[in-house]
């Protein structure tokens, strides 16, 4: 552990599938209150990458390292599981499909896991839930359940969630692209929201406007590689790659 | 007493000839239940509310109360109203018709299911009500309740041992009969358990053979 | 039909209904257990404890329940165990619907989508913390309903003990046909029986399965 300077290192990640190789050899550094947009064609391994970084799909080599400790150091399992819960308290993620648990009403989604992990008193909680619901403008709805909300409002209370672990880092894997168009522009405004309030952010996403207006810097992922990584001024108007020119047309023709 | 499998094998060849029943008996009403299953679906369907009444209160019975009472109804009642039936026969009939009920729920469900579209597509065409039942319905229901039907049968086989309350010299029966000579109840029973634990996995084996050839004829 | 005859007979066959439904409430406890043991056993990330629950609910759902009950009642005493026929009853009974019980049960929780896992465990939850905050409280909305099924089965099953000669109502129904040659007089009372019991506690599942539903 001599020079830990990066906020978040991957170093040599490498994954695969059996014989498809998914990640062969990603090299990432994130500073603190940076916001790197992750962007790709499906299959480019761009999920896989952001998933790794809370050990969600654990790498087949390489390491991961968040503030100066690795995330997937090797372990004996009891060992592990406790480090890794550890580590998850300080990352929180956002999924495509929001995965809100059904059974609990937007207040209890949000405030379950600080009062499981950090043992908050109920009044506590209720506080926490508020200010968090509030944040992401979603206040008015602390006694429904995920099935009485829109996609985007589902998604608000996912962030809300993730945030009220009050983690160091936030992921978000897709996070506006299961939902209707008209619903993407609220979701977008929380993310926006958090990047003025400098979270460090790293957010897969297949919306270029969006990465290029929030991010501090865009990979563009092709086949498991980093294919150029840059401001997204250089990323988006002026490539150096042929291969990243190349998406950028068909992914800008394709939404037109 | 402890257990003693030494005297197995003097009795397999009446452990077996049961088995032979068993097998016969759960075939015959498979195929019972199969076409019961079919036209009951029919009749709770496509016909008038006088016949649907009377036949609704019937499988509402017949779902709410056990097969072994229902046995015991067909078995005696037929005696009592003068009818005779041997023993086997009267088994087929109860087995059958009970799981001709259960069948008929899954038919009428696949019919449903079928009938919107195929119905009209097959009136277009100008066949009756009644050919476009048998000939576009009815076969595309059945092919889509075959593997919910199997299960139903492979439960038949099972219950078939109640016959043995009503003398059917089947496996059971059999077994019994063996430890009326041998006072070997836990050593015999076994035995016919594990004939029947064989001749069910013989029938989950076809039930997934079958369910193959459907999954690839669609 | 000999109303006269069922006026005069029917408190034996409420007795014997209640008879029924003690049977039917033990049984389904026991196969809950059987169940809920089978299911955890079947999950297990230990391959024999899996192959433990898999030979489990094949033996038994591969065997007829009254072959089980009679291994248990008469084979019993050579291998020490002494039942009496209704502790036989119960005891047989409920391991045997607790082997459909652990598919019904197992199946309600692999049901749940792994997104939920996912979410849980991102947030920190350990693993046991994720199934019981998580998967676990919709897995059991979710087997509520098939579990219903296993009991109106479990009922209708509880006739058997009456080849262990168990005085319930299937028992009191044959032998007061045989002693009065009224089959279908007979039939019909503890055939009413029967149903008020199956279609009553499905009402209650109904009901259940309405009160669980997430709004």
């Amino acid at each position: 552990m001599t020079e830990e300077k990066h906020f978040v290192e991957i170093r040599h990640a490498k994954k695969s599938f059996g014989t498809l190789e998914v990640l062969k050899d990603i090299n990432l550094t994130v500073e603190r209150g940076q916001i790197v947009g992750i962007i790709g064609s499906s299959g480019s391994g761009k999920s896989t990458l952001l998933r790794a970084i809370n050990d969600l799909d654990p790498l087949s080599g390489g390491e991961v390292w968040l503030d100066g400790v690795q995330v997937n150091k090797s372990l004996p399992h009891r060992q592990y599981e406790k480090h890794i819960n550890a580590m998850r308290q300080q990352v929180g993620m956002v999924f495509q499909h929001f995965n809100l648990f059904p059974h609990l009403t937007v207040r209890d989604n949000v405030t379950m896991a600080p009062k499981l992990l950090k043992g908050i008193s109920n009044d506590e909680a209720e506080t926490l839930a508020r200010e968090q619901l509030e944040h992401v403008g979603m206040l008015e709805k602390i006694d429904a359940f995920p099935s009485q909300l829109s996609g985007g409002q589902k998604q608000r209370v996912a962030i809300a969630r993730a945030l009220a672990m009050k983690p160091k880092l936030m992921l978000f894997d897709e996070a506006t692209s299961a939902l209707d168009p008209e619903l993407v522009e609220e979701v977008n405004q929380v993310m926006k929201k958090l990047a003025e309030e400098h979270m460090t952010m790293i957010i897969v996403t297949h919306e270029m406007d969006f990465a290029a207006s929030v991010c501090d810097r865009v990979l563009f992922m092709e086949k498991g590689v980093v294919v150029e990584e840059g401001p997204p001024e250089v990323i988006f108007k002026n490539p150096e790659k042929q291969r990243t020119r190349e998406f950028l047309r068909k992914h800008i023709e394709g939404a037109a | 007493m402890g257990l003693d499998f030494t005297v197995v094998p003097g009795f397999m060849d009446i452990i077996l000839l049961g088995a032979l029943w068993t097998v016969a008996i759960t075939v015959a009403s498979a195929v019972l239940s199969f076409f019961g299953g079919i036209f009951f679906a029919v009749i709770a369907l496509y016909t008038h509310w006088t016949v649907r009444l009377p036949f609704k209160a019937f499988e509402w019975l017949f779902m709410g109360t056990p097969l072994l009472l229902q046995l015991f109804l067909i078995y005696f009642g037929l005696v009592q109203i003068g009818i005779d039936l041997p023993a086997f026969v009267a088994g087929v009939v109860g087995l059958g018709l009970h799981f001709a009920v259960y069948n008929s729920e899954l038919i009428q469900t696949a019919i449903i299911a079928v009938d919107k579209g195929q119905m009209e597509a097959a009136r277009t065409l100008g066949l009756s009500r009644g050919e476009a039942l048998r000939k576009v319905v009815i076969p595309q229901a059945v092919r889509d309740v075959i593997p919910p039907i199997g299960n139903n049968m492979i439960a038949l086989l099972k219950d078939s041992a109640l016959v043995s309350v009503i003398g059917v010299s089947e496996l059971t029966l059999s077994a019994q009969r063996v430890i009326g000579k041998t006072y070997r109840p836990f050593e015999f029973y076994l035995v016919a358990a594990a004939v029947y634990y064989v001749i069910n996995l013989c029938m989950e084996w076809v039930q997934r053979r079958i369910e193959r050839r459907i999954a690839l004829s669609r | 039909m000999d109303v006269d005859l069922m006026m005069r007979v029917y408190p034996f066959f409420l007795k014997a209904a209640w008879v029924t439904i003690q049977l039917s409430i033990l049984t389904t406890i026991l196969g809950l257990a059987c169940g809920a043991l089978g299911a955890a056993a079947r999950l297990s990330r230990f391959a024999f404890l899996r192959f433990l629950g898999a030979a489990y609910v094949s033996v038994i759902r591969g065997t007829p329940a009254l072959i089980q009950l009679f291994i248990l009642y008469f084979g019993g005493p050579q291998i020490g165990i002494q039942l009496d026929a209704f502790e036989a009853g119960v005891i047989g009974l409920g391991v045997n619907i607790g082997a459909y019980m652990t598919e019904t049960i197992r199946g309600s929780i692999i049901a749940i989508d792994k997104g939920q896992r996912e979410a849980a465990r991102t947030l920190g939850l350990s693993k046991v913390q994720a199934f019981r905050k998580v998967t676990l409280p919709q897995a059991f909305r979710l087997m509520i309903r098939p579990l219903g099924v296993n009991i109106n089965a479990l009922i209708k099953g509880t006739a058997l003990v009456a080849a262990i000669s168990v005085v319930e109502l299937t028992y009191t129904a044959q032998r007061y046909i045989g002693s009065t040659y009224k089959p279908f007089e007979m039939f019909l009372l503890s055939g009413v029986l029967y149903m008020i019991i199956i279609y009553g506690t499905g009402r209650v599942i109904t009901w259940l399965d309405r009160k669980a539903r997430i709004v």
